[in-house]
């Protein structure tokens, strides 16, 4: 199953060094990873995706915890989270497939951002599994470059 | 100064060395720490032992903190300095030691220019500190040093790095004591769950086969008292770890030994006997543990006591875990069981078959055919002509694991020994730091001839300093351990495991100013060691002992710690021990 982690560090130099590190010498994939200030600006919130079969989940947090820049660490509850990416697309769109192209940006709310004689740029934010329904339908027509931001994820409610 | 707060960084660093009470630092000189040098030249309440190599420094705080329980200090230049800290540090991480590392980096706006002598210390360090500093300015030099020592010495101790750019060392800053660490994220737990403690109190009493298997984290807890009470009170055997020889007088009935790779039999039985083991400040290390799925076997409940909550589940998953002190737990679990009823006499019968298994096993050796030295004998000689009192250190290899079995530690501290990481060379430098932390005490250094040469150099230091530590080389012109595992597992191909040209270690003690002795009847040994105890100097002896004498009993890697070798021949010789 996967595990969605929303890390609370301090915001300092090289403590994404020290996660990173941790999770490569003890042997755990990372799936995705995004980092950003948190409400305190003193403090960043990463959030880590990670394979909780092929790792067990109480190890990777407990070792977590180990770091002395790693305030608070949450293992989400899928049902009750909100999450996030944003993917930015280059797709070759020459004649008709420029139509295709912005329908598809239509059904999918992905924005048009850069419009160039032979290719168009998609904005578009969601869940992992939407943009992986996007890229799919995308492909055929000719995707140049994609990059994603990696998940970020939020409890709801207070607290 | 231009006034009494006014300093530079590198007298903040001293003084917030004085301020955590450090009195002892190890260290080597170099360009972007001559300013702390500097500073150091006025110190006077801080002794700066001037070593020969910085691995002799780090391994010199290593032993100092083992045998005082105090955060020890080495400093070293930047580049090569600190990375021959390296091994050191990563030593200090593996045995879970107290240990700050002061390591001078390049000007701050040279970092990342490949600058003369530059190297990243804190990237090289990050996998093997328990923390690290980069310090970015003079001024937050008195708050991170008091944050190192703190992050070093409380929860799991481990060594923590502060990597000094020489412009803070230079930069002006005003001197005021912290208020206390402010770490958000670092807050160990002490106290175990009081219904965890309970739910362990009642699996002891229900268990007729109980066994403690205690480790390093009795011994840095202080926690030897409540572990031998508690121990005494519900009547359970005890074996220790590598790291946790000490915790328990060995000489006393409910003592099994060290169990694992090279435990006693007895131990090793027991922990396959028995019906309830209880690990406090252990690790389920693969040299304890052998082939983990037979590992304790027939235990119905597993309680495992660890200041670390990461250590509990790595390995082996218990029924009843508590995170806390060794020493709080235990002390906790103690009251716990003095106010339950106690069914009297329910171990009896485990511990008289213990009894059988001490008195059908012993351990044993055989007196060389070649009239050599019995290295084991020199062990026990130790033992009898210190009283059983010394602080023994050792490198590490096969003289490591007779000095484990064949003496016996009754106090904690009194065992320092690199244990994890197993790291040859350990022994001298390590016998200096802990021979200055323990003046009152004699302390006698165990060798073999391959690991002294690793820093024999020290021996200036030694002589420099006057620290009349005993190195006994147990010289068997071997790389002895490998050539064991090459004899039983290799088909006796000792590939570059014979020491061929060695130096004459007597002289080579006396060309440092030592005194040097060379022994090779074992009517002598005992003269020996006294002799060279009583002048006060430092002093290596030179021991001729049985070339291919190898360490039994042996659990070969990978198996059931039942699987020994040698540990069931017939007693014959010496070996008291269970």
């Amino acid at each position: 199953m996967k595990h969605t982690l929303s890390v609370l560090v301090e915001n300092k130099p090289g403590v994404l060094t020290r996660v990173a590190g941790l999770f490569a010498r003890r042997g755990f994939n990372i799936e995705s990873l995004a980092v950003g200030e948190s409400e305190d600006p003193r403090l960043s919130r990463m959030t880590i995706t990670i394979d909780g079969a092929e790792h067990p989940i109480d190890q990777v947090t407990k070792q977590l915890h180990k770091l002395i820049n790693v305030v608070k660490i949450r293992d989400l509850d899928p049902q009750h989270t909100v999450t996030a990416e944003l993917m930015l697309i280059k797709v070759a769109a020459e004649g008709d497939k420029r139509t295709d192209v912005l329908q598809i940006a239509e059904i999918f709310k992905a924005k048009i951002v850069d419009v160039e004689r032979r290719s168009l740029m998609l904005r578009v934010v969601g869940a992992g599994d939407k943009l992986e329904a996007l890229l799919e339908l995308l492909q055929p027509i000719g995707v140049l470059e994609v990059t994603r931001t990696g998940m970020i994820a939020i409890g709801r409610g207070r607290g | 100064m231009t006034s009494p707060l006014k300093m530079k960084g590198a007298q903040a660093i001293v003084a917030s060395l004085e301020a955590e009470g450090c009195d002892t630092l190890f260290g080597f000189p170099g360009g972007v720490v001559i300013p702390l040098y500097d500073a150091l030249y006025d110190a006077t309440s801080l002794r700066h032992i001037l070593v020969r190599h910085e691995q002799g420094a780090v391994h010199a705080a290593d032993g100092y903190a083992r045998a005082t329980g105090k955060v020890g200090v080495c400093l070293a230049t930047s580049g090569p300095g600190a990375t021959n800290l390296v091994t050191g540090i990563a030593n200090a991480y593996l045995d879970s030691i107290p240990l700050v590392a002061i390591t001078g980096q390049v000007r701050a706006d040279l970092i990342g220019t490949d600058a003369f002598q530059e190297a990243d210390v804190t990237g090289i360090t990050l996998p093997i500190v328990k923390h690290s500093y980069l310090v970015q300015s003079a001024a937050e030099i008195p708050q991170v040093i008091h944050e190192a020592f703190h992050i070093a010495s409380t929860g799991r101790p481990g060594p923590v790095v502060i990597d000094v750019p020489v412009t803070a060392e230079l930069a002006e800053l005003t001197y005021r004591r912290p208020d206390g660490p402010h770490l958000a994220g670092y807050k160990p737990t002490v106290e175990g769950h009081v219904k965890q403690v309970r739910a362990a109190a009642r699996a002891i009493l229900e268990a007729e086969r109980p066994v403690l298997y205690v480790g390093g984290g009795v011994i840095s807890a202080g926690a030897a008292d409540e572990l031998r009470a508690l121990a005494e009170l519900v009547q359970v055997p005890v074996t220790t770890t590598l790291m946790g020889l000490g915790a328990v007088d060995e000489r006393e009935p409910l003592a099994l030994g060290m169990l694992g790779m090279h435990g006693t039999v007895t131990a090793n039985y027991a922990v396959h006997e028995c019906d309830l083991l209880i690990g406090v400040g252990v690790r389920f290390d693969d040299r304890v543990t052998g082939k983990l799925s037979a590992f304790a076997p027939q235990a119905k409940a597993i309680i495992h006591i660890d200041v670390d909550p990461a250590e509990i589940g790595k390995n082996v998953e218990p029924s009843i875990p508590i995170v806390g002190d060794a020493r709080y737990v235990l002390a906790a679990l103690l009251a716990e069981l003095e106010k339950m009823e106690r069914p009297a006499g329910r171990t009896a019968a485990w511990l008289q078959k213990l009894e059988g298994w001490k008195t059908e096993y012993p351990l044993h050796y055989e007196q060389p055919a070649d009239g050599t030295v019995a290295p084991q004998f020199v062990i026990e000689e130790i033992e009898r002509v210190t009283g059983g009192d010394a602080v023994i250190v050792t490198d590490v290899g096969q003289h490591q694991m007779w000095s484990t079995l064949y003496f016996h530690y009754r106090f904690p501290r009194q065992w320092i020994s690199s244990g994890g990481l197993g790291t040859m060379g350990f022994g001298l430098p390590a016998a200096i730091g802990a021979k200055l932390g323990r003046p009152d005490k004699t302390v006698i250094d165990v060798s073999g001839d391959g690991g002294f040469q690793m820093t024999m150099q020290e021996l200036a230091t030694a002589v420099n300093y006057n620290v009349p530590v005993v190195v006994a080389i147990l010289n068997n012109g071997y790389l002895g351990m490998v050539r064991q595992w090459q004899d039983l597992f290799w088909n006796k191909r000792y590939s570059f495991t014979c020491i061929e040209v060695q130096p004459d270690f007597a002289m080579l003690a006396e060309a440092f100013g030592a005194k040097g002795m060379r022994v090779s009847s074992s009517g002598d040994v005992g003269d020996a060691l006294r002799e060279a105890i009583d002048s006060g100097r430092p002093t290596v002896i030179d021991f001729k002992v049985a070339a291919e004498e190898n360490v039994f009993p042996m659990v070969p890697a990978g198996q059931s710690i039942t699987e020994m070798i040698g540990g069931k021949a017939p007693r014959k010789t010496g070996g008291a021990k269970p």
